[in-house]
């Protein structure tokens, strides 16, 4: 099985190495041979008596990540769809795309979604799950910026991608949170562990952690605002991850999860909400649309919805209806998005108030069009797979699951009407899809090229497709042993008794009476559908979720520069204001706190005048140092401080350091003196005086704190002192009397060294500063 | 090693270390209040010259050679120091260029 999921990565390694003939032999013939093995292969196990393989290969064994592939009914379903039509789609995307296109490009992007996608269905260990699930969003987003030239592309990537990586990491969130509740990384082992799940105080988190992850993805509403956008890709990418695969990865790991986390009442009442809403509302926006692929983009969102609806229902019915819409769904959208890719093809244009007229000039896709559409808006004519799945879901919307509870009840009053309000909106795009572009008056000043019927090769897919489509249409019980009831198992659970289909229920049938009126209601606003158009016009523009989303982008960025703005100034005053008043308040509190301050006056020397005095000396300098505004008084009155300082040093009884404090602050006075030149007045600085006494307060606190730790730590003497060693030491071991000297260049020498790389360091750095003078020197 | 210092000579270096340590107290003044740079460097190498004093006074209270580097030392750093500050009022610059 792992070389089935790894054959589409392996083989985008040699890609640009087939690429090289592209001029005479089209990429996608190379490598159409992949998806379609691993399609067989994974139909092999397709059976009555089919049972859940699994298989494992280390990864990370010390944490307890190791690649689990468990190929169940759900799995399989996926997988199969997931080669079946990415089989469809290479091909499809061969006649589509011309040979000047960056084909390898395509292909590598494509294969390694492909790859990523097998690895989401097939994997059992969360954080491998999560691993694949962010390389589909990455590749996804490569496949809709794949016209990177083009501005809508860039803004239709940026957008999947933002979405989809906040919903990927919430995921991630809800799984880390899941394996540390269960101790465990294997989905099927969590569920066994159910009850300790449910009951744990983190359920709601994780909840509405993996299902955000499964609403993004699945563009559920809110956050369906990036799927029409990601019709910027080419058609056959819109094909193959917009309607049959990646967004149906939301879709699939609610339907994993489900085990785990349905059957509760909040599962129920958020996947159905949300499900329901987002039906309804994509259906009524895509009624809105001019664009093929907006129309058919907002439809796979209100299908989506349709679906994750029956996954919150949680009842066998929905359940199965929901696995078998999952793959009604894939067939009729897969070739819809491929005649509307022949159209854009064939004509020039995706706009339909310039198309019309197109069924003389093509007639077979305008055929398999026709079959797609009747489909998807559900009408009941034995050949069109929708419409079972359709009724299923009526029958499903009308039988909800007993839970009690006020708004679970008005939900399961209001749950029904929403469906078949949406249906009737499913219905008017549906036909508005169909008879605007193939029916009419043919528009000949609109169109650039004249239309023509597409290439044999083209319609080979959306034929395909559609053949699906009917099949499924005339024998709807063809798959469900064999197939769908292992996929709806493995979702349900054990309990789960095959749902036989029937086209006919009879009058008596509520669902009946429900499809008849979507139909007929359908059926008048489609054809009054210019008079009613204006409501959209209610709701303005600046309303929508797009303006919301653009302004939360937005203020996100200007928020940040402006915050950035306020305090990253530019001005080494306020740097340094941050960083003394961070540690004064930081080191400040941890003293507080932890009672760090202790003083003690035990220990002290006796106090001479001398010392006094000049420390005294030494105190006003330095004080008078700030008021100077003229700089040589203030680097003399500064080296009175250091003056004092070394006598201060002569008097402890360290000549040493008197010596080296004395040439260092000659030296300093003179490197002062060399740069006065070059130096501007010395002024004081216009400034606020709250930021005066701000500053007045940081540098006293300063200095208290830094007093009071000087105190505190001779105060409090843990250890006694080395230098015990040190004085005896030094003639044996050093043999040397100066034991300043002997500690410097003997028993810490390293120091010393590194020392004197500085000063080395400095001195270069100093040449290379006034030599090298390249820009100055070219100005 | 270890002399004894005379009750006499001690006390007579602790009244010089005092008085010294007020002169440069003193001295303090004239930095600060100037009036002009050039009275600040005079100060300072005033303070210099004291510096050195307390330090001979220093060792012969200590009883210790150690700090006769220190005292010429300070006498050349001054020596320097002064100078510099001098040439730098002079020519507001210390070190000349060539002018070839």
């Amino acid at each position: 099985m792992i070389y089935a999921v790894f054959a589409p990565l392996i083989i985008t390694l040699l890609i640009p190495l087939l690429s090289k003939w592209k001029e005479r032999v089209h990429t996608g013939w190379f490598i159409l041979p992949v998806p379609i093995l691993i399609f067989i292969y994974f139909v092999q196990f397709v059976g009555e008596n089919f049972t859940p393989h699994s298989e494992s290969y280390s990864w990370i064994p010390s944490l307890n990540i190791s690649i689990d592939f468990y190929l169940d009914g759900l799995s399989l379903l996926f997988v199969l769809l997931i080669s079946g039509i990415g089989s469809l789609v290479v091909l499809y995307s061969i006649y589509y795309l011309h040979k000047s296109e960056q084909l390898k490009q395509f292909y590598i992007y494509l294969y390694i979604f492909m790859f990523s996608m097998l690895g989401v269905v097939l994997s059992d260990n969360v954080f491998v799950l999560y691993s694949f699930w962010e390389f589909t969003s990455l590749s996804s987003f490569l496949l809709i910026g794949y016209w990177h030239y083009r501005e809508r592309s860039r803004y239709g990537a940026l957008k999947s991608m933002l979405i989809t990586v906040f919903g990927g990491l919430s995921l991630f969130g809800g799984l880390i949170t899941l394996s540390v509740i269960t101790e465990t990384t294997s989905i099927q082992a969590m569920i066994e562990q159910k009850d300790l799940i449910v009951n744990h105080s983190l359920f709601p988190l994780i909840l509405v952690f993996i299902l955000l992850g499964a609403f993004t993805k699945s563009a559920q509403f809110p956050f369906h605002i990036w799927l029409p956008d990601a019709m910027e890709a080419p058609t056959p990418v819109s094909a193959y991850l917009h309607s049959a695969t990646m967004v149906k990865a939301g879709i699939f790991l609610v339907a994993r999860f489900s085990p785990i986390l349905g059957g509760e009442p909040s599962f129920f009442i958020i996947v159905s909400l949300f499900g329901i809403v987002t039906l309804f509302w994509a259906s009524f926006m895509a009624v809105r649309q001019t664009d093929l692929k907006g129309i058919l983009a907002f439809s796979t969102v209100s299908q989506l919805g349709m679906i994750m609806a029956m996954l919150g229902f949680g009842t066998d019915v929905a359940i199965f209806a929901a696995v078998f819409h999952i793959l009604n769904h894939a067939t009729f959208k897969g070739s819809l998005f491929m005649i509307a890719g022949i159209v854009d093809h064939e004509t020039g244009t995706r706009d339909v108030r310039k198309l019309g007229g197109l069924m003389t000039f093509m007639p077979m896709s305008a055929t398999l069009a026709l079959f797609g559409v009747f489909s998807m808006a559900g009408v009941p004519l034995p050949f069109f797979n929708g419409f079972y799945s359709k009724e299923l879901f009526f029958e499903s919307a009308i039988d909800l699951p007993g839970f009690s509870g006020a708004f679970v009840e008005f939900l399961q009053q209001a749950i029904p009407y929403i469906a078949v309000i949406g249906s009737i909106f499913t219905f008017v795009y549906s036909m508005y899809l169909f008879f605007s572009t193939f029916r009419g008056k043919y528009k000949e000043h609109e169109l650039k090229t004249k239309p023509h019927e597409a290439p044999l090769g083209m319609l080979i897919s959306p034929s395909i497709l559609v053949l699906g489509v009917i099949l499924i249409g005339l024998f709807p019980n063809m798959v469900n042993e064999s197939f769908l009831a292992h996929a709806a198992t493995a979702v349900f659970g054990d309990g789960f008794h095959a749902h036989e289909v029937k086209f006919w229920h009879g009058w008596e049938s509520p669902a009946l009476r429900m499809s008849l009126i979507v139909v007929g209601v359908g059926t008048i606003l489609a054809i009054t559908r210019k008079k009613w158009t204006s409501v959209y016009t209610v709701f303005p523009r600046r309303l929508s979720f797009n303006e919301l989303y653009n302004y939360i982008v937005d203020s996100i960025e200007k928020g940040s520069t402006k915050i950035t703005e306020t305090y990253m100034t530019g001005s080494i005053r306020h740097y340094v204001s941050y960083i003394l008043g961070s540690i004064l308040i930081i080191t400040g509190a941890i003293l507080f706190i932890t009672n760090g301050v202790t003083i003690e006056f035990d220990d002290l020397a006796p106090i001479t005048i001398p010392e006094i005095l000049v420390g005294l000396t030494m105190a006003i300098a330095a004080i008078a140092s700030i008021f100077t505004n003229n700089r040589l008084s203030l680097i003399i009155i500064v080296g009175v401080v250091g003056y004092g300082l070394s006598v201060l040093f002569v008097i402890y009884r360290a000549p040493d350091l008197a010596l080296t404090q004395l040439i260092v602050e000659t030296v300093t006075v003179a490197l002062f003196l060399l740069c006065f030149k070059h130096l501007p007045e010395l002024k004081n600085l216009p400034s606020h005086p709250g930021v005066k006494s701000i500053n007045f307060l940081i540098s006293v606190g300063f200095g208290v704190l830094v007093t009071l730790i000087g105190i505190s730590s001779h105060s409090s003497k843990l250890f006694s002192p080395i230098s015990e060693y040190f004085i005896e030491e030094s003639v044996p071991l050093g043999g040397g009397h100066n034991v300043v000297n002997v500690i410097l260049v003997d028993m810490r020498g390293l120091d010393t060294l590194f020392e004197i790389t500085v000063l080395g360091i400095a001195a270069l750095a100093i040449y290379a500063l006034i030599k090298l003078r390249h820009d100055k020197e070219a100005k | 090693m270890e002399h004894e210092l005379s009750p006499l000579l001690e006390t007579v270096v602790i009244i010089c270390i005092v008085g010294i340590s007020i002169s440069i107290f003193i001295l303090l003044y004239r930095v600060l209040k100037g009036p002009t740079n050039p009275d600040r460097a005079v100060a300072l190498d005033t303070i210099g010259i004291n510096l050195m004093a307390l330090a001979g006074l220093l060792a012969i209270f200590l009883v210790t050679t150690q700090f006769n580097d220190v005292i010429l030392l300070i006498g050349i750093l001054l020596f320097i120091g002064t100078i510099a500050i001098a040439k730098f009022l002079e020519k507001g610059v210390i070190i000349d260029r060539d002018h070839n």
